[in-house]
């Protein structure tokens, strides 16, 4: 039972995880149509960023406590972020509007290569290390209660309360403030946002800005805990099958479909692997949310599609 | 001028369905035939045949089987990788498990195994569109990429999974030096090129794009989008079996399933973006494209650095390599969304004018 | 007299010209007619690999560069050409086939990944050139006899694994010991992680221990699940076959699970510094094989490369790095092919430039005396090496090294892989790939031609 808690509590937390790259997927989608392939090159970008200039920052300006280089280094990687989001915006999607989502698509990944490249032009391709001050040892709860007690990761748990937060705050900016509200008229009705005064291109800059910084906040997780290299790029692909169980244009969605998928993927590599080998993990959270899109088209929070002929 | 079609006048039905009814194209067709099987073998060098054109024959056979899915049928599929390796593993098992099995038809065995595989994995595209059916073919290509990797059987028990084949021959005719096995990839390739044209002009091929175009519409007209959808998917991953089989048996000689990784399959889906949707021209235009570009700029950038005197690292040159590939697919995609085979048929209404446009 | 000049000049520039047009990134290219031996390298500088593929090849590199320092090859100039290959066969291929003709003809091929070793192992022996794989690639390929122009020097993952059994039961104090222990290998889901299998199957069967495996999917940076599994059997020991930031990854897990790393074993490529370097204190404890060689600051050839090639301004990576534990590998990997080449003009004329065919005898009769090595400057790094017909390994010799916190340090003796049971293995798995291929084995006679 105890074991069995373990995973449980293991899988959430990595759901939390998926579910900050996959909230930057869904982002991206609503306000442009654009399903970004780039998302998993713009976590290692921004990781490398802030790695790079924390490690940086205490060298240029002799500043030798390690909080403020890492908030210089949070701005400053934020900073760029905004860059690359003004720069696609200004070079790659001011020109492709109202083409094919599979056009988009393939541009995203070419942004990707592109993205890929520079980053590791700029930053290098070693491992770089994020030290954010997570404590890294593990501690046991509940002993009394099951045999051998629970073992909780605190950096697991700040990373989750992290990424639950920051979900929190995406919320009341898109329901509160009026670049949220300007955001959310846009993904109803790009035409109708637009005759109303919406400028449509600065909200594509706000809204792959604040994807970056959803990037860049994943990355420093996931950064801290196993260090920035390139291999970083492939946490999206994890994060895939989440958007597809939640639906490709709902914020829960995300959330929640992360936290399903997290834990289905642990259950069942730890309690299906041993029977076929182990290794199922990826694929069977890809299979989980193919079943399901076959009783839910359009995901679990996804907007029904209507055709009309 | 030169491309003009004035005063071939169609007097049958047959000459009015030809698959090249204009007389400049069956010459420029033929004339490429004549290059390829003739003029090439004899002025390649080996680097040329097994580090470009071997790879390029296969990869635009592969090419023309997404082309025929995506760009025909309009299900966009991220799993073409998985259906290569679907087609080369069961080659494979064909080839060693079954005596004096020929080349040839362990190759097409494999093709045909490959189909099955794609109709099962075809069937979600029953339910699912556009950009969640893409994804949902990302479950094929995972799927597969564990399979291969962990039920020993598909590997013949080899220790390591990764498998091999040697002593390759078809017809009596030993696949030993680059000539040969390139003739023998583009012997395939002109057939199934053929194929794929003949049938996108016929029935199915209709069928197809109808679903692509509107599939209620399509439905509304009388066309099973189940039979459409799934025979678009059996022929497409017969297309990538063949050619999987190829990239194993000719190309690598050994190989483990990180050869038909995802990466592949963003590559396949490239080359008939970049090449132009529903064009099989287009396919191998994608195919040349996306193959030659990478190696290209690899040895293109220290020659470059070198001219004006910079000595670029390796990983310099890799790096400027994929963004340089990066900006230019970007770049292509803004340029011409359609590909280069609109850009070629543009060419060909200017050459038809060509030199009086007014 | 000055038309002569100009003549020449124009000459000169036109096959300076000619020859960057040919063969770009010719290091050494010297104007003269000296002789001169190609070594083609094959690198990843990129990717999810990159900060384990490139000390390698800047040790590589460097040694080549050394080797010109002293004079060559007995006065044959080794030239390189790096190309890229991101750790993926198709391009190891592209690449092989780009310069397996340049500079004359490559002597050997080194491609640093098991699987471009299965791809090439079908090419070699069709183009006559060898393979040279230290420390990886098919364990089977230890026999010459079917393997014509494989060489796994240094060791293979049989003996590997084979070894690192052997240092378990000393530590538990005989193999008896072994009995009902929970082995766990924790391993990169390639043909890379999966060679060591059969053999710790095998080991199992005979000492009676329980072995768990546990694939970690490409590239390796999502375990939580295998370690959960880890904490769930809570093995005796786990053996770590990863490679990249696999391993660095695994060792966070580990400690984000609370299993000692003083239980953990890696195999010798997640033993060194870019596996450790960021995990650090946490990571103290962790044990590695080694490929003979550790961490080498003090050996002669360490203080070579930095006096004669770095002291130059002419070293490929940053100072620092020589002497670390990949960079050696990559450095005593060129040295093998120097010495093969070298061995070959014993027999084929000093001073003259091998063939594929001829590297492959010299290194097929390669015999590094520990006086040799010594006069190279590997003394106490390395034991003799010396190969024959039916052993292209040539060598066995292992040791163990454990990370500190802040660096590797020795901690066994050596061990030799036991001959006993790795080559009925050897043979089995050679032979079946011998009637696979349709080969059949050089006899005794054929091996000496």
């Amino acid at each position: 039972m105890g074991f069995f808690l373990e995973v449980l509590i293991g899988g959430l937390m990595t759901g939390m995880l998926y579910s900050l790259v996959a909230l930057g997927f869904v982002l991206i989608f609503k306000a442009s149509g654009v399903f970004n392939f780039a998302q998993g090159a713009m976590v290692l970008f921004a990781a490398l960023a802030m790695a790079r200039f924390s490690e940086w920052i205490p060298g240029w300006l002799g500043i030798a406590n390690p909080v403020v280089a890492n908030i210089l280094a949070f701005i400053i990687a934020a900073f760029i972020m905004f860059l690359v989001a003004w720069l696609i915006e200004r070079l790659v999607l001011r020109h492709l509007v109202n083409q094919e989502g599979a056009t988009l698509l393939m541009a995203t990944l070419g942004i990707a290569y592109f993205i890929d490249g520079l980053g590791q032009t700029v930053f290098g391709s070693d491992i770089y290390k994020i030290d954010v001050g997570m404590p890294k040892e593990p501690v046991m709860v509940l002993q009394d209660v099951f045999a051998g007690g629970l073992l909780i990761n605190k950096e697991d748990f700040i990373a989750a309360l992290v990424a639950a937060l920051l979900v929190a705050a995406l919320a009341l900016f898109f329901q509160k403030t009026s670049t949220g509200r300007a955001l959310r008229a846009v993904a109803d009705d790009h035409q109708a946002a637009q005759s109303i005064g919406i400028p449509l291109n600065r909200i594509w800059v706000i809204v792959w800005t604040v994807a970056g910084i959803v990037a860049l906040v994943a990355g420093i997780i996931w950064g801290s805990k196993m260090g920035v290299q390139f291999s970083l790029v492939t946490v999206a692909l994890r994060a895939l099958p989440v958007v597809i169980l939640g639906g490709l244009t709902s914020v829960p969605g995300a959330i929640i479909g992360g936290l399903i998928i997290g834990v289905g993927e642990k259950m069942s590599e730890v309690y299906l692997g041993p029977l076929v080998g182990g290794g199922i993990e990826i694929w069977f959270a890809y299979m989980l949310a193919l079943v399901f899109l076959l009783f839910r088209p359009q995901g679990l929070f996804g907007e029904k599609i209507i055709d009309r002929v | 001028m030169i491309y003009r079609e004035n005063g071939q006048f169609k007097t049958s039905y047959a000459a009015d369905q030809q698959i090249f009814p204009i007389l400049q194209d069956r010459w420029a067709i033929l004339g490429i035939l004549v290059f390829a099987f003739v003029a090439v073998p004899l002025l390649a060098d080996e680097y040329l045949f097994r580090a470009i054109l071997i790879p390029f024959l296969i990869l635009s056979l592969a090419a023309l089987g997404v082309n025929l899915l995506v760009g025909y049928c309009g299900q966009i599929t991220l799993g073409a990788g998985a259906f290569m390796a679907v087609g080369a593993y069961a080659a494979y098992n064909f080839f060693v498990r079954v005596d004096d099995m020929p080349l040839l038809a362990a190759l097409l065995l494999g093709g045909a195994t490959s189909a099955a595989v794609g109709v099962v994995f075809g069937v979600p595209s029953l339910r699912v569109r556009g950009l969640y059916l893409a994804v949902a073919t990302l479950a094929a290509q995972f799927f597969w990429d564990w399979a291969f990797l962990r039920i020993k059987w598909f590997t013949n028990d080899s220790s390591s999974g990764s498998v091999s084949v040697s002593n390759l021959s078809a017809f009596g005719w030993d696949l030993e030096s680059p000539t040969d096995v390139y003739l023998f990839c583009l012997l395939i390739l002109v057939v199934f090129a053929l194929l794929a044209k003949n049938m996108t002009r016929g029935a199915i091929g209709r069928q197809w794009m109808a679903i692509r175009d509107m599939d209620v519409a399509a439905e509304v007209i009388g066309i099973r989008p189940m039979y459409a959808k799934l025979s678009a998917f059996a022929v497409s991953s017969f297309f990538l079996g063949v050619a999987g089989g190829l990239w194993g048996f000719v190309h690598l000689g050994a190989w483990e399933p990180a050869a038909f990784s995802l990466d592949r399959s963003f590559q396949l889906l490239f080359m008939v973006i970049i090449g132009g949707l529903g064009s099989i021209m287009g396919s191998f235009f994608g195919a040349a494209f996306i193959v030659i570009l990478p190696i290209f700029l690899n040895q293109m950038l220290p020659w470059l650095g070198d001219l004006v005197g910079v000595s670029i690292s390796t990983a310099g040159v890799s790096h400027a390599e994929i963004m340089i590939f990066g900006a230019l697919i970007v770049f292509f995609l803004i340029v011409e969304p359609h590909g280069i085979a609109r850009l070629w048929s543009t060419a060909k209404e200017k050459l038809r004018l060509w030199p009086f446009p007014h | 007299m000055k038309l002569r000049k100009y003549a020449l000049a124009v000459s000169l520039a036109a096959m300076g010209l000619s020859f960057t047009l040919t063969a770009p990134v010719h290091a050494q290219a010297k104007g003269k007619q000296a002789q001169e031996q190609f070594f083609p390298v094959l690198v990843y500088r990129t990717g999810a690999y990159a900060p384990n593929g490139t000390p390698w090849a800047n040790g590589f590199v460097d040694y080549i560069k050394l080797v010109n320092a002293k004079g060559g090859i007995n006065g044959v100039t080794a030239t390189f050409e790096e190309c890229e290959t991101g750790y993926a066969t198709d391009r190891s291929v592209e690449c092989y086939e780009r310069l397996k003709n340049k500079g004359g003809g490559a002597t050997a091929f080194q491609s640093l990944s098991t699987g471009a070793t299965f791809a090439l192992t079908e090419k070699a022996p069709v183009d006559k050139i060898p393979l040279i794989t230290a420390g990886y690639g098919r364990s089977e390929s230890a026999n010459g006899a079917v393997f014509t122009w494989n060489f796994p020097l240094l060791g293979t993952y049989w003996v590997g694994a084979d070894v690192l059994i052997q240092h378990l039961a000393k530590k538990e104090g005989g193999f008896d010991k072994l009995k009902g222990k929970k082995i766990a290998l924790v391993y990169h889901d390639s043909p890379y992680g999966k060679e060591p299998i059969a053999l710790l199957q095998e080991r199992a069967k005979m000492h009676g221990f329980d072995l768990s495996l546990l694939p970690v999917a490409h590239p390796g940076v999502e375990q939580k699940a295998t370690w959960l599994q880890v904490r769930q059997n809570r093995p005796d020991y786990v053996l770590l076959w990863g490679w990249g930031v696999m391993n660095s990854t695994a060792l966070r897990e580990a400690q984000a699970t609370g299993y000692p790393r003083e239980k953990m074993y890696g195999i010798w490529w997640a033993g060194a510094e870019p596996d450790v370097k960021d995990v650090g204190e946490a990571a103290k404890g962790y044990n590695a094989l080694t490929l003979q060689h550790g961490v080498e600051l003090n050996a002669k050839v360490t203080k070579d490369v930095l006096a004669l090639v770095h002291g130059k301004g002419q070293g490929t990576g940053p100072k620092d790095e020589v002497g670390s534990v990949l960079y050696m590998r990559g450095l005593i990997s060129a040295m093998l092919g120097i010495e093969g080449v070298k061995q070959a003009q014993e027999r084929y004329g000093k001073g003259k430039t091998m063939t594929g065919e001829q590297v492959r005898w010299g290194l097929e009769n390669l015999d590094l005396t520990q006086q040799k090595l010594d006069g190279l400057g590997f003394a106490g790094v390395m034991r003799p090496v010396s190969t024959s017909c039916l052993d292209h390994m040539g060598s066995s010799w292992v040791r163990v090294h454990t990370w500190n916190g802040s660096k590797w340090e020795f901690s066994s003796d050596w061990y030799q892989a036991d001959e006993k049971i790795i080559r009925p293995m050897v043979m089995h798995a050679s032979l079946k790939y011998a009637e696979e291929k349709k080969i059949t084995p050089r006899t005794p006679e054929q091996c000496k031609q």
